[in-house]
Formats: structure tokens, C-alpha cells, sequence
């Protein structure tokens, strides 16, 4: 009756504006990913079957896995430049250890450990000696993928004895036949990332780090700690998407993670998070993974030639990150 | 020294590099007591309530939390020996949701770490809208403090610093930007703080401020002690000659 005459805050039902509000980035980038993908529906049959999301799903994650975890750390104002390099340091560890004891889970074990101390050697590096982490780790992705070169004497090493175990099922192996599991270990690292970024005192941290350091150790937030868990937390992921494509392929050759840094960084940015830090989402990054990898294929089943890729890349990027730029200023 | 005094720092100095920002320098907090701090810029007294907070730690000299002696203070553990802070630069992260703000550092977690991201909204909101007066819809616990005031934000630092029930709250510049009424709200709620049995240190550039609300008065010059009176021995005219002679000569 008085509805009308109460203008009442819309607590109960949905507010768009304020949706909109709090997650303008995310609807952003979201509605790129489907404004391409509409593209790509009309433009080309490839993008009306399956086999191409199916390549995508196998193919994304052993990047993709990394971008997660290194968004947290461009939020938190730091980059890392040498997760190609951890990938291959901690793979070889992985096959090292395999050989040595047969025992894939044990391998694994230490390749994870590998990917943790290597990370955790940028961020030491990063924090207590306060180089910073552009230039540090481009020093240390040089020493790792030199002591690849070094320890292996640059021979690859086929995996093909892992082929029909569970371990390499349960890694890579497609489930019901055609969804491919490092796709369901991407969905949970993301689901984790967030939750770590989102809903614990670490990624809060994280966050405020990034905005502002010198408020956070005015507020006694430890940064130190926190920054060099972050750098570790990429080097694991960065170990686990590396030992994916590795066992995937079933070999593992030296220059594992070449090629990746850039579209590792490029889905970062295309996701929304901002070069400056203290802003950023796990879904944007997760999205922008796909947008990237998407551009190749469309690229070729549209029948353009391939090299047309980057310029694309380079017009997404641009773009993308230009509405990123507005929407910030627009929004909130 | 009383084992009654809230906080007590004995010769503490402080330098950074060749800077000597503080030397041994004495000060006490009582129970129940307003501290106004006075300087000139420069004169030392936000270095000497960042080593208060834990944020600097001090070249030499010793610091005393209820009689206790307190090595190595972080400022994660000051804040649990009940320091608050209202820092001269206001320690704000903008882009951060307004609870986020509220909730530097001190999060409050349920198991594991995690955070009650629920509690730290509703107790945002219930600060909104009472202590921040905030009264527009658009402005809600979620949003970024990016747009706010000069004088909104010192608001928020200023809410923040007397939720968690500090025992010692500290005050470096608290009224820079804000409007009069604002300031006497401000210096009114500085009263209730000795009201409620806790300690406060304040500091302005603004002598008539510090005069109103303080029990005693430190003069700080070139990072050392100038003097200390007590309000009730001295008027508000004799402050200001005793101010202007340690400024023209270092000393009273
Ligand atoms: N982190 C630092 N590094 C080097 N010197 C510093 C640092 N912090 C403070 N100083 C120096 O210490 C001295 C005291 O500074 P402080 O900020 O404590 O003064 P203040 O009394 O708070 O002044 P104001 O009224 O302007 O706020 C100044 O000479 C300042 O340059
Ligand atoms: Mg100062």
C-alpha cells in the first residue's frame, strides 16, 4: 500500500547498481570474454565444437595455475619474472627424484618443495635485501634456467614410464573421458587463491600491502613475511603447472615455462589488476587466461595468418587495459 | 617512576643516520592523564609516539608498558599492550574498502586465520553510522575511501583508533582538517578518554588546543625535553612566554 511512499535501501532483492559497483572489474572483463566468444561462435565452425575447449582446458592451466597465484602477488605490488625458470628447476627435481627412487609421490613431493624454496629465495632476495623484484628476478630466471641447462646438460627426459598410473591420471588424465584434470586443478587453485586473497588475514594483507606500505607497517600488518610468502606461493604453483605440462606430454625438456611469461603476465593485467597494486580479482586473471589463449586458434580457424596473433594480443592488452584504467576511475 | 604510570620511556634517543631525532629523552603517561605534546615542526614528537607505537625502534633507552620493561616493541605488540593510533599521515589505504580500513592489522578471524568479513561489515556499519555520522546511502562499509574528505577519512582514522578499547590513545595532529565543529567534537571526546580511565597523548600545533584538553604539557625542542608543567600551575599566557623563550633560546 505505502510502497510507494517508503523509499526503503534495497537490502532484499538484488541491487544492480551497487552489484556493479563492487564488482564493475569482474562484469567488465567478463563481458569481453563473451563479446569474443560470440565473435568467434559466428565467425568460425571451429568455435562450434568441442575439441577446441577441450585443447583449451588442457593447455591453460599449466600457465594458468601460476597467473592465479602471481596475481596476488602484482596486488601486493611485487612481479616475478622467473616462474618459466621455477617451473623448469622444479620439474628437474621431479625427474631427479623419480629416477632415484621410483617413487613418483615422493618426486612430486620434492618438486612442490622445489617451486616453495626457490620462490621463497625472490622473496628473501626481494625483501631482505631489498633489490627490487623486477630486476631480481629476471637475475634469478637466468641462474634457474642456467642450472636447468647445467644439472641436465640440456638432455630432455621422457616421462612415458608414469603412463597409465593413477598419478598421472589424476594429474592430467581426462575425466569422463574428455575434461581434462589439470582443468579441474586450475578451478581449485583459483578457488583457493580466492579464498586466500579474499577471505583470509594473509590475502587482507596482501592487499593492503599493495596499496600502501607504509600504512601497513603503521598498522603493524607484517609485511615482510607476508611478501615473502607470496613470492613462495607462486613458486609452488609455478612448480605444480610446470611437473602438469611435463607429465602431460609425457617428457620433460629443459626449456619447460618458455613462452609463458608473457601471457601468464598479460592474463594478469587483462584480468584487471592494476600495475600499481592493491587492486585486483582471481576471477579477472582467470578469465583473462582463457581470453589470451583463445586469440591463437581463433586467430587460425578464422583463417587469418598466424602472425596476426600478437598484433591481436597487443590490441587486447592495450584495450583492455585502458577500460580498466576508465572503469577505476568510474566506478566506486 | 610509579608502577602506577601507564608508560614510561627513560633516555630514550632515536637517530637515523646522522639525524639525531630524539635524545634522552624521559617522558611519562600517567593512568588517567592527557599528555600534550608541543614542538615546532621537526622538534621530534612524531618520532618519539612512533617508538610508542612500536614502529621505530629507538637507538638506545628503555620503554615501560604498566612497570613492565619492553624490549623489541612491534607494533603488533603495542597495539595488544593497548596503544591506538591516530598517525600524522593518517595511515589510510584508499583503495580499500572502508571496513578494510577500519580493520588494518587487526583483523578480526575466525578459525584459522580466516576472515569474519560478516562481523567486520555490520561493525562498520554500526560505526557509519554512529561515530562517522555518515548518513548518505551511497556510502556503505564496502565502499572505497578513495572519495572521501580530507576530513572524512581523518574521521575514519580517528573512529579506528577508539574501537578497540585502547588503554593509551595517541592523537599526532588529530584536528588537521577538520572543521571547526568537528574539532570540538574531537577535543570533547578527548575529555571523555580521561573520563573513562584511560591515558592520551596529544599533540598540535594548535596551543589553545593542547591547553584545553591537556592534564600536563611536554615541550619538545630539537628532539629533546624543553620542559613539562603541570595545566594546573600554569596559565595559558605564561605557556606561550615560556613557548616562545625555548624557541628563541633552546631552553627556559
Ligand atoms: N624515517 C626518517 N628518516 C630520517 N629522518 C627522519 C625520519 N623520521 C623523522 N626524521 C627526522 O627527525 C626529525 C623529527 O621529525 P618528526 O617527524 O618527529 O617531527 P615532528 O615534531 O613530528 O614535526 P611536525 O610538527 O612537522 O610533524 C626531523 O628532522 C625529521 O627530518
Ligand atoms: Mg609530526
Amino acid at each position: 500500500m505505502a510502497s510507494n511512499t517508503t523509499p526503503m535501501p534495497a537490502n532484499t532483492g538484488f541491487d544492480l547498481g551497487r552489484f556493479l559497483r563492487r564488482n564493475g572489474l569482474q562484469v567488465g572483463i567478463f563481458s569481453v570474454m563473451l563479446l569474443l566468444w560470440v565473435i568467434y561462435f559466428v565467425s568460425t565452425p571451429a568455435f562450434r565444437q568441442g575439441n577446441i575447449y577441450t585443447a583449451l582446458m588442457s593447455t591453460v592451466p599449466y600457465w594458468g595455475i601460476v597467473a592465479l597465484p602471481l596475481t596476488m602477488l602484482v596486488i601486493g605490488r611485487e612481479m616475478d619474472l622467473s616462474f618459466p625458470s621455477i617451473m623448469a628447476m622444479s620439474v628437474t627435481t621431479f625427474v631427479g627424484v623419480n629416477l632415484a627412487t621410483g617413487q613418483p609421490l615422493l618426486a612430486f613431493a620434492a618438486c612442490l618443495l622445489t617451486g616453495f624454496a626457490v620462490g621463497l629465495i625472490n622473496g628473501l632476495i626481494v625483501v631482505y635485501i631489498g633489490i627490487p623484484s623486477l630486476i631480481a628476478t629476471i637475475g634469478t630466471q637466468f641462474f634457474w634456467s642456467g642450472m636447468v641447462q647445467v644439472i641436465t646438460n640440456g638432455r630432455s627426459f621422457p616421462l612415458n614410464e608414469l603412463r597409465g598410473t593413477a598419478f598421472r591420471d589424476i594429474l592430467v588424465g581426462n575425466l569422463f573421458g574428455f575434461f581434462p584434470m589439470q582443468m579441474i586443478w586450475m578451478i581449485l587453485v583459483a578457488v583457493g587463491v580466492w579464498f586466500l586473497l579474499n577471505r583470509h588475514r594473509f590475502g587482507a594483507h596482501v592487499y593492503l600491502i599493495g596499496d600502501n606500505e607504509n600504512t601497513a607497517r603503521l598498522m603493524g600488518v607484517p609485511v615482510n613475511r607476508t611478501r615473502v610468502l607470496m613470492f613462495a606461493i607462486v613458486g609452488v604453483a609455478a612448480a605444480f603447472g610446470g611437473l602438469l605440462n611435463a607429465i602431460q606430454i609425457s617428457n620433460f625438456f629443459t626449456n619447460l615455462g618458455d613462452g609463458y611469461l608473457l601471457i601468464g603476465l598479460a592474463a594478469v593485467f587483462l584480468g584487471g589488476t592494476s600495475v600499481f597494486g592493491g587492486v585486483g580479482t582471481v576471477f579477472g586473471t582467470f578469465i583473462g587466461a582463457f581470453i589470451i589463449a583463445s586469440i591463437q586458434p581463433a586467430v587460425v580457424a578464422i583463417g587469418w595468418a598466424g602472425f596476426t596473433t600478437e598484433v591481436i594480443y597487443g590490441l587486447i592488452i592495450v584495450l583492455s587495459v585502458a577500460m580498466h584504467t576508465i572503469l577505476r576511475a568510474r566506478i566506486r | 617512576m610509579t608502577e602506577n604510570d601507564r608508560l614510561e620511556l627513560r633516555n630514550i634517543s632515536k637517530s637515523f643516520g646522522e639525524v639525531h631525532s630524539l635524545r634522552n629523552i624521559n617522558f611519562r603517561v600517567g593512568r588517567n592523564e592527557v599528555v600534550g605534546l608541543l614542538g615546532d615542526n621537526g622538534a621530534g614528537k612524531s618520532t618519539l609516539i612512533k617508538i610508542i607505537t612500536g614502529y621505530h625502534q629507538p637507538s638506545s633507552g628503555e620503554l615501560y608498558f604498566n612497570g613492565q620493561r619492553v624490549d623489541h616493541l612491534t607494533v603488533p605488540r603495542a597495539r595488544e599492550l593497548g596503544v591506538e593510533t591516530v598517525y600524522q599521515e593518517r595511515a589510510l589505504a584508499d583503495q580499500q574498502s572502508l571496513w578494510r580500513n577500519i580493520f588494518i592489522g587487526r583483523e578480526l578471524t575466525t578459525r584459522f586465520g580466516f576472515l569474519d568479513v560478516k562481523k567486520m561489515r555490520a561493525e562498520t556499519d554500526r560505526l557509519m553510522r554512529g561515530e562517522l555520522g555518515f548518513t548518505s546511502t551511497a556510502v556503505t562499509p564496502d565502499s572505497s575511501i578513495k572519495g572521501f574528505s580530507g576530513g572524512e577519512k581523518q574521521g575514519v582514522a580517528i573512529v579506528r583508533a577508539l574501537y578497540f578499547h585502547a588503554e593509551i590513545i595517541i592523537l599526532d595532529e588529530p584536528t588537521m582538517g577538520l572543521a571547526l565543529s568537528e574539532t570540538r567534537k574531537l577535543l570533547n571526546f578527548v575529555r571523555e578518554i580521561k573520563t573513562a580511565g584511560k591515558s592520551c597523548i596529544f599533540i598540535d600545533h594548535n596551543v589553545f588546543h593542547v591547553y584545553d584538553v591537556a592534564d600536563r604539557i611536554v615541550l619538545l625542542d630539537r628532539g629533546t625535553v624543553a620542559g613539562e608543567f603541570r595545566k594546573a600551575d600554569l596559565s595559558l599566557n605564561e605557556l606561550l612566554d615560556k613557548m616562545q623563550h625555548v624557541a628563541e633560546t633552546g631552553s627556559l
